[in-house]
């Protein structure tokens, strides 16, 4: 590996250039005196240098070592992932197209035309997240970024509602603990765990983003960060295109990051557009190509015939198929019919 | 926030310095690099720039609250009103309260189903003094097509609410309130945009967009090439001024009728030059209008037909072949004629229509309301519903905008007027 290639300062990369270190093993075996000297800086700043070296240079060293630090293997994955929490979406079928609901540690993308119901799906995600231990939820708290202004308080306060009104039912057994249960899980407790944030520019909507990281280990229950949506900044007032694409990247690797170091599930809203493929217009998620490399899952809502669906259109680990959903008073729900079904496509 | 200046931050002093001598000076310029950018830029390594980037990102980061804290703040905000009530009460119970404040309610349907007697009642009712249930405050009325009628507008007040309409100089005062726009003519509007007092012309800046002087970013101008098409001027002479005046004026309502002839005059000058910016243009500028003064923005929407089917994603497409399509749809539809782009934008939309001799409002799109549609008539006193029950609508027809039937209505509505 080239010196060219570790993430150190220009400045940096020219001394240790101009010194003759052009490769990493020709660092490997330097005291850092030895560099200092060479590069006539600091010994703290050689010794900086060194350990960059060191920790980039652990993970090239694939020939020598058959363990890597870092990496973890398969069957260590595959066990983590049965532990793996998902998030229901109060919908049956939805969840069952989804592998239980939407993963914790992966970042999910959902996209749809206006109307549709992309709010009312966040909305009853960052809810449901806070559904308690004992009834089969993470008993979590929600991060709620909205960047449209389309986030109401009092819809959030109907589907809580909801929500403990399912809870209920299920615990109608035990009729004892019934009045407790009332009291401990009013909707404004739910509301009270949404951290709401409102950005009102591309530029805040990143900075959110940068922040999230020092948020979220402070308040180290947030299971999911909600982005509603991700588009609407990203799609106007931008001239230049590669920039868009940049700084789109470069969030959604933060994200990805995020939901792989606090393992909470992290959901992204998306806006679509038209576009002219094979001489006719189609509906696609909006904000390019590259953008749709950016998220593990992509889910796209949609209108058949008179039902919405959601249709599983990129997911390393489930199949593609759609399911149907209906949007209640209460939130999200199974759609009430004799024929329910999952379609294969 | 966005434009923050980097120098006035509690960066270290080094770093800062750094900043300020690669021409690094705002929030906005630091947070559109990512971190090796800077690093080749600034010619740091990684951890101060990393450092120097989370503490940017903490100051400028909107500051948090819990919905619950929202809600209490609504509750407070109450007694100063946060949604204007359309006195529909059908309506204005599906919507909480009314037309929500900080978005834009658009009104979308076939002419003549009366988008324009609704915005003209709802300008009044806004006008209204508290005690009656208005906001008391000015109305800004962007009237593209013509279609303004003050007498009109005066007959519905009387009608609809007659003891305030009959009260001496009261309607004089409640009519005074609403400030009618007409762009006329396009080159007295170019004119009057440059010379009168709430012209700044835009700066132009290299490779990003521009920032304007009064630090309100999501409001900066994208246009970086030189005015030719004095149509586009036009509009953004006029937005700017409305901008203004919010600002400066009691104005509680803006109402432009309508969206899609302010956009689409532009266009007419070169529409290919012209086809996406105008329009990401004018949606972030009314947004953040809306946004910034907190006030009610309804804007109306036309249709026109689409006789080609229905655009899908791509995978739907897959399985339609598979089943050959079991019913031929080239009839015409009719669809809004501002696109899926300007549909995401708006928060409520609400579509008038006519279906089979019945004249029906449907909330289309809202975050609080479910579909519903309410079937109403228009009277002297302006649109009222028939029955404030209403009838939810399942699946995909709330979507749809009906305009088949329009012609028997209004002969029928032309009778009982004689």
């Amino acid at each position: 590996m080239e010196v060219s290639g570790l993430p150190l300062s220009a400045s940096q990369r020219a001394k240790l250039a101009s010194a003759g270190y052009t490769t990493l093993s020709s660092l490997s075996s330097i005291s850092s005196q030895h560099l200092a000297r060479d590069l006539n800086v600091s010994n703290e700043e050689a010794l900086q240098i060194l350990n960059v070296v060191m920790r980039t240079g652990r993970f090239s060293d694939l020939a020598g070592a058959s363990i890597v630090a870092g990496a973890q293997s398969a069957w260590d994955m595959l066990l983590e992932e049965e532990h793996n929490k998902h998030i229901t979406t109060s919908c049956g079928d939805l969840d069952k197209i989804l592998g239980g609901g939407i993963s914790c540690k992966e970042v999910t993308e959902i996209g749809g035309i206006p109307g549709i119901g992309k709010t009312q799906l966040g909305i009853q995600l960052a809810i449901n997240v806070q559904i308690p231990f004992d009834y089969g939820g993470l008993g979590g708290k929600a991060i709620y970024i909205d960047t449209e202004g389309s986030f109401m308080a009092e819809r959030v306060f109907q589907v809580a509602e909801g929500c403990i009104e399912d809870m209920l039912k299920l615990n109608v057994s035990q009729l004892k603990d019934l009045e407790t249960l009332k009291e401990k899980m009013h909707p404004n407790t739910f509301l009270a765990n949404i951290f709401y944030f409102r950005a009102c520019s591309y530029t805040e909507q990143i900075a959110v983003i940068n922040h999230l990281e020092k948020f979220v280990s402070e308040h180290k229950d947030v299971r999911i960060v909600v982005i509603d949506s991700v588009t609407f900044h990203f799609r106007q007032d931008f001239e230049d295109m590669a920039l868009r694409t940049r700084l789109l990247s470069g969030m959604a690797s933060k994200l990805m990051k995020l939901a792989k170091q606090f393992s909470l599930a992290v959901v992204i809203l998306n806006q679509v557009t038209m576009k002219f493929i094979d001489g006719s217009f189609q509906l696609t998620l909006a904000l390019g190509d590259s953008w749709s490399h950016a998220c593990t899952n992509r889910v796209i809502l949609y209108w058949n015939g008179n039902e919405r669906h959601a249709y599983i259109d990129k997911s390393p680990s489930l199949r593609s198929q759609s399911a149907p959903y209906a949007v209640t008073s209460k939130g999200i729900r199974d759609v009430v019919s004799n024929c329910k079904r999952i379609r294969m496509m | 926030m966005a434009n923050k200046i980097i120098s006035q931050m509690p960066l270290p002093k080094s770093i800062s310095h750094k900043f300020a001598a690669r021409n690094v000076l705002t929030a906005k310029d630091a947070l559109s690099m990512n971190e090796f950018e800077l690093m080749e830029l600034l010619d740091v390594g990684f951890g101060e720039v990393a450092s120097a980037i989370a503490q940017i990102s903490e100051i400028v980061c909107p500051p948090c609250q819990t919905a619950l804290q929202l809600t209490e703040e609504r509750v407070r905000d109450e007694c100063l009103g946060s949604r204007l009530p359309t006195r529909l009460r059908g309506l204005d119970d599906a919507l909480c309260g009314g037309i929500p404040f900080g978005v834009i309610t658009e009104l979308v349907g076939p002419s003549g189903i009366g988008k324009t007697q609704f915005c003209l009642k709802i300008a009044l009712l806004a006008a209204l003094p508290t005690s009656h249930g208005g906001l008391n405050g000015r109305v800004i009325y962007v009237d593209i097509e013509n279609k303004f009628s003050s007498r009109r507008m005066i007959e519905i007040g009387a009608k609809s609410l007659p003891e305030i309409f009959h009260k001496e100089g009261m309607a004089r005062e409640m009519a005074g309130r609403i400030l009618v726009l007409r762009p006329t003519s396009v080159s007295e509007f170019t004119d009057r945009g440059q010379t009168g007092p709430g012209w700044r012309p835009w700066e132009r800046c290299q490779g990003r967009p521009c920032r304007r002087d009064d630090g309100s970013d999501a409001a900066a101008l994208p246009w970086q090439r030189p005015f030719t098409f004095g149509c586009v001027a036009v509009t953004l002479g006029i937005l700017q001024q409305i901008k203004l005046s919010v600002l400066e004026h009691q104005v509680k309502l803006l109402i432009i009728d309508s969206m899609a002839g302010l956009i689409l005059g532009d266009l007419e000058g070169d529409l290919k030059i012209f086809k996406q910016h105008p329009l990401a243009w004018h949606i972030s500028f009314i947004k953040s209008l809306a946004e910034f003064s907190q006030i009610p923005v309804i804007v109306t929407n036309q249709v026109r037909s689409q006789c080609c089917e229905e655009v899908q994603y791509s995978f739907q497409a897959i399985s339609k072949l598979e089943a050959p399509s079991n019913q031929e749809r080239v009839e015409s539809r009719l669809v809004a004629s501002l696109g899926i782009h300007w549909a995401h934008a708006v928060t409520i939309r609400l579509v008038l229509e006519a279906d089979s001799g019945q004249r029906f409002i449907k909330v289309t799109k809202s975050p609080i309301s479910p579909p519903l549609a309410f079937p109403f008539v228009i009277t002297s006193s302006g649109i009222s519903l028939i029955s404030d029950e209403g009838i939810e609508v399942k699946g995909l027809v709330i979507n749809t905008i009906h305009g088949q039937g329009c012609s028997e209505i209004f002969a029928s509505a032309g009778k009982s007027l004689d």
